[in-house]
């Protein structure tokens, strides 16, 4: 199996160049057949690949496949080499499924743009890199692919670049992501100066021995990664350019936005687990982070109107959560809400992007309402995927995901009961924004005319991932009923378990309790936006409700204190500076030079009177000089 | 023999385009390119017999050696010889000369004859200031480029090019002066304590100098290279002659000729005064991180395009000051990396520039937008050359800027974390330039054509070749090696740890 390894990020390159230079020159329909069939593809090699894992272990715990040396300097040997194990399998195989998913639906979706291929040029130059980011056996090479998703995102939140606002939002994506990826790389050198290497394995080998616990060193070294972690997956504070990434087409959203490139920053920090149980002080860090993040992003959701917003700060608010199992431990948590995530976060944008162009591109909530009837397909597979997101007790995936990390922030070696509380207040926020959204979408009045009704290449997968956000959940049932634990078991080859405090008890309780904090949420928002509406017009007459719900709305003036903080200084210094004052020095020491030639050159008047009064001034003081010496 | 026949080849052929311009137009570009490529061509197929010693015998680091009698009363000969290092660089002359030939034949319609005198000339001097191993020879290639590009700039530039070519004059004139004075005071210290006058290279370089005259020695030669580099505060010649020159000569410019001065300073400032230049080091760190960083700033700011690429050059070049004091094999790998991939990178950028400017008639980035709607196969090639000089990985740019970061971060942790943060800058010009030339609404209404087939031709050339350096960058590697592992036994506080497994920095626990 080793040797097909290859062609899971090759075929989606191989599109990306056929589409990059012929494309312009295909029929549409080829250039569907490359773009959507080369991920398909893919996904197929790795559901071969995968089986086989599954079936037939490797004895090392991983498949691994060295294509050649990158570069070979003075002891510093990284190869390119795809490394399979248990953690990047579960990371490839929700790329390349769900991937292929996207871009069948992108075929229907996008079929009357006249950037097509580029469209799917781009997208399939994502698909490999976020392959090679979760592919790499060391960390230069992930960087490879690191900055790569990167450029796709820059590329596809631009995609329509005609409008200035898409191109600002698309180089805030770049740049904010870019500060959190140099303190990573800055990571990387102090973790090759400790190391010498940065191949993953021979690191998470070494660590144990070279650092002690709580080492500072280790604390400096996870908390610059943790920086990386921080702008691509868009936590605090690096987290304001996901919002207004929202600019790309539905399925970038879908894609890169919710399910693979913004989860990058939970498989680094899972990869590098090691680093971070060494440092118990950037594991507090991760998790304060977390649940700050999910407790913000989740109160923004519930005030923005623009449904993709929505669902761009719930993505932030849910990355949120799995950043919080991380700094629990719980790191087999974490990784199994990312899948649970991605599922039904690229079906609500997915379903979003739908009910978008079937109303004739109206992004806003309001504006919307009564499409129950009309997109029933659509209705359906968005409620199953809102129920997963607002964590629906037993019948949701999102529920048996999000209940574990609820029970780890209590019960968890490192859980605390603030922790948990802010938890499950942020499980509380996210079903009620959850159901707003539904209400607003589909439910009340009919407000904009229905203009054409969705495609079945868009369809289908809807409602194939509609039925994993449904049922991928049962892999994995809470210890109390159904102790099923096989995706936690299949990670464990590779994370390491979570420990419980001694005195854990009462799962059940909190089970109920995370339910009733999705009932409540639910039944909040039934009242404010569907039984009892005049109550938003009564917080609407409040003064202090408006300024929060614009606070709120506006994401917690992050955008403001940056551009006061940083944009604007900046951009002042680079204007008042354009012309380079250092140039001044050298416009001054010709000044001077001709200053002193044209005043020379003013003695050399061709009038005899004046040399003769020269000669007569100068021989008086040599005289003088000669006779005062 | 081979590095004579060059040198002869490129002033031979500089002489026959200039006759044959009198009569005919067309034929001096034919002419230029002729050379080139057979110079090209012959350098390939040296390299491709010579890689072999390169990888099996790295101790001797030189590939040939010519050396004759010039004016032997005073120790001068004509010597030249050629390692890893020369061989890269004499290779990207000739590769980026074929290219300044091709970009400059529809731009250039006057005064062809002299315009490709000029331009082989000044291969010809770059050649052999890569080749020279004689001191006094050196300086005399050292002038050879010089003089020609004043005239490339000040008869072929565009409107205030006359200030331009002065002010590049003065600058390496005057810093050249300066490297004329520290060689001459080179050649009386050797002749005086080993009674032998010269200004044979290999024969200088084990000259005992003191301490504090070697110093300033030493500051004669950094201060011609710094200036040719250019290091802040020494780079105001350059966004003038950059914007003012013809696109070969911003091309040759930012390739070949700023190479020249990170040429000189591993070829002779290293070698014959490492005393000093340890002394000079953290100095010369400081303000190359002040260059990555004052640069991107600058290039921020500007709206002349190709000034604006002049800027980001300044930044660039920083990286190389930067990776050479850190004085370990790492870094000394990156820059020679970052020579390559830099002259390729902003070399394109300067020719899409200069693209531009035939179809728009502006270098105003504020009169551009939208440009992709008509040209998108030029959009995607600057965003890819957009990518490589924001440092993506994958493209060379990134090998260099990472490998010099990472030997630097041996050598300086916090000048590496400053510089690094200087990639942030990076990213921020660079996008800057893809959205006000390419993105964004249009207002123009003529139509503008995309790549002519010549065009497109340089264009993929450049591409590949910045694609292949940042994923198969091993062959520059290895040709470099051999110097670069003499050039790190002089330094060997630098690189101690670099032949073991690295010891681990001592742990500070923080429980106790």
């Amino acid at each position: 199996m080793n040797n097909l390894l290859w062609l899971i990020p090759a075929l989606p390159l191989a599109g990306f160049f056929l589409l990059a230079l012929a494309g312009k020159r295909m029929p549409l329909i080829w250039v569907a057949i490359i773009g959507a069939g080369s991920v398909s593809l893919s996904a197929i090699v790795m559901f071969i690949i995968g089986i086989n894992f599954l079936l037939l272990p490797p004895t090392s715990g991983h498949y691994a496949l060295t294509l050649w040396t990158w570069m070979d300097v003075a002891g510093f040997t990284p190869k390119i080499t795809l490394y399979l194990d248990a953690l990047s399998l579960v990371f490839v195989f929700v790329i390349t499924f769900i991937g292929a998913l996207i871009h069948i639906y992108s075929i229907a979706f996008m079929a009357t743009d006249k950037d097509y291929s580029r469209f799917f040029a781009c997208m399939n130059l994502f698909v490999f890199s976020m392959l090679l980011l979760v592919l790499a056996d060391n960390l230069l090479l992930l960087y490879l692919g690191w900055e790569g998703v990167g450029l796709c995102s820059y590329l596809l939140i631009g995609f329509w670049y005609e409008n200035p606002n898409n191109g600002y939002a698309a180089r805030k994506a770049f740049i904010i992501t870019r500060i959190g990826d140099t303190a990573m790389a800055i990571g990387l050198f102090v973790i090759f100066y400790q190391f010498g290497t940065l191949l993953i394995p021979e690191i998470l080998a070494k660590a144990p021995a070279l650092w002690q616990s709580g080492a500072s060193i280790a604390t400096i070294t996870a908390l610059l990664l943790l920086a990386g972690g921080l702008g691509k997956s868009a936590q605090m504070p690096l987290q304001t350019w996901l919002p207004d990434a929202m600019a790309g087409p539905s399925p970038v959203s879908a894609l890169i936005h919710a399910a693979t490139m913004v989860t990058a920053g939970v498989y680094l920090i899972a990869r590098m687990h090691v680093i971070f149980q060494l440092s118990p002080m950037a594991q507090l860090i991760v998790a304060i982070i977390g649940a700050a993040t999910l407790f913000i992003a989740g109160f923004s959701a519930l005030t923005q109107y623009d449904i993709k917003r929505v669902l761009a700060y719930s993505t932030i608010s849910q990355i949120g959560y799995m950043f919080l199992a991380l700094g629990l431990g719980a790191w087999t948590a974490a990784i199994f809400h990312f899948m649970i995530h991605a599922f039904f976060k690229a079906l609500l944008f997915l379903a979003a992007g739908a009910v978008i162009e079937a109303l004739d591109h109206e992004h806003n909530m309001f504006k919307m309402g009564g499409l129950k009837n009309k997109l029933p397909v659509v209705f359906w597979t968005f409620l199953i995927g809102a129920a997963s997101l607002a964590a629906l007790p037993l019948i949701s995936a999102g529920f048996y995901s999000k209940d574990q990390i609820l029970w780890y922030a209590w019960a968890g070696q490192n859980g605390t009961p603030l922790l948990w509380f802010i938890a499950i207040l942020g499980a509380f926020i996210t079903a009620a924004y959850t159901a707003r959204m539904v209400i607003l979408t589909f439910f009340g009045e009919a407000k904009t005319a229905v203009g054409h009704i969705p495609d079945k290449l868009m369809t289908i997968p809807l409602i194939i991932l509609a039925f994993f956000s449904l049922c991928a959940g049962f892999i994995e049932l809470p210890h109390n009923f159904g102790k099923l634990t096989l995706f936690s078991d299949f990670l464990h080859q590779v994370l390491p378990e979570t420990i419980l405090k001694s005195a854990a008890s009462g799962e059940l309780l909190f089970q109920l309790l995370a339910s009733l904090a999705t009932f409540a949420g639910i039944y909040t928002a039934y009242i404010l936006w569907r039984k009892e509406p005049e109550r938003i017009q009564k917080f609407k007459q409040s003064d202090f409700m408006m300024r929060l719900y614009s606070f709120w709305h506006d994401g917690w003036g992050f955008d403001k204190l940056y551009n006061t903080l940083f944009v604007r200084p900046i951009i002042f210094i680079a204007n008042i500076n354009k012309n380079d004052v250092i140039d001044r020095i050298y416009q001054g020491i010709t000044f001077v030079t001709v200053g002193i030639y044209k005043s020379l050159s003013l003695m050399q008047s061709g009038s005899l009177r004046w040399y003769i009064m020269g000669l007569v001034i100068g021989a008086i003081i040599i005289l003088g000089l000669q006779i005062m010496l | 023999m081979i590095l004579v026949w060059l040198i002869g080849l490129l002033m031979g052929g500089g002489l026959l385009a200039l006759l044959v311009g009198k009569w005919n137009k067309t034929l001096p570009r034919w002419i230029s390119l002729y050379t080139l490529v057979i110079g090209f061509i012959a350098l390939i197929s040296f390299w491709f017999d010579n890689y072999n010693t390169v990888n099996i015998q790295p101790s001797n680091s030189w590939l040939v050696d010519f050396q004759q009698e010039w004016i032997p009363s005073f120790g001068i000969s004509f010597h030249l010889a050629i390692d890893g290092l020369s061989l890269v660089l004499l290779t990207l002359a000739f590769f980026l000369g074929i290219l300044a030939v091709l970009c400059s034949w529809k731009e250039i319609t006057e005064r062809v004859g002299f315009y490709h005198f000029n331009l082989l000339w000044i291969l010809a001097g770059i050649s052999g200031v890569f080749m020279a191993m004689d001191l006094f020879l050196f300086y005399f290639f050292w002038e050879v480029m010089l003089i020609p590009m004043y005239f490339l700039i000040g008869i072929w530039g565009s409107k205030n090019r006359e200030y331009a070519a002065y002010k590049f004059f003065i600058f390496t004139q005057a810093s050249g002066l300066l490297m004329f004075l520290a060689i001459l005071g080179l050649y009386f210290v050797h002749g005086k304590t080993s009674g032998n006058y010269t200004f044979n290279y290999f024969e200088l370089l084990g000259t005992t100098i003191s301490p504090q005259l070697a110093f300033w020695l030493m500051m004669g030669f950094m201060i011609a290279f710094v200036v040719k580099l250019p290091l802040i505060p020494f780079h105001s010649w350059l966004p003038d002659a950059h914007s003012e020159a013809p696109t070969a000569g911003s091309l040759i410019l930012a390739g070949l000729l700023l190479k020249t001065g990170a040429y000189g300073i591993l070829r002779f400032v290293l070698p014959l005064f490492p005393e000093a230049s340890i002394e000079l080091a953290p100095w010369a760190m400081f303000l190359g991180v002040i260059g990555i960083i004052y640069g991107a700033i600058l290039a921020y700011a500007q709206t002349d395009l190709k000034r604006l690429i002049a800027y980001t050059s300044v930044s660039h070049m920083g990286f190389v000051v930067l990776g050479i004091f850190a004085f370990n094999a790492l870094a000394f790998q990156g820059v020679v990396m970052q020579l390559v991939a830099h002259a390729i990178s902003t070399g394109a950028l300067f020719i899409i520039a200069g693209m531009l400017k035939e179809r728009l008639h502006t270098r105003e980035i504020d009169q551009m937008g939208g440009l992709w709607l008509q040209m998108p196969k030029m959009g995607a090639i600057a965003t890819l050359l957009a990518m490589a000089s924001l440092g993506l990985p994958g493209l060379g740019n990134f090998v260099a800027e990472f490998l010099i970061l990472l030997g630097a971060f041996k050598a300086s942790a916090w000048f590496t974390v400053l510089a690094t943060i200087g990639l942030i800058f990076s990213a921020i010009y660079s996008l800057r330039i893809l959205q006000k030339v390419f993105l964004g609404p249009t207002e123009r209404t003529e139509s503008i054509k995309d790549f002519s087939k010549r065009e497109l031709a340089i264009m993929t050339v450049l591409t590949i070749s910045i694609i292949w350096l940042g994923l198969f960058p091993q062959l520059i590697i290895d040709t470099a090696k051999p110097m670069i592992n003499k050039l790190e036994q002089l330094f060997p506080a630098g690189n101690d740890n670099n032949k073991q497994p690295i010891k681990p920095i001592t742990i500070e626990n923080d429980d106790k």
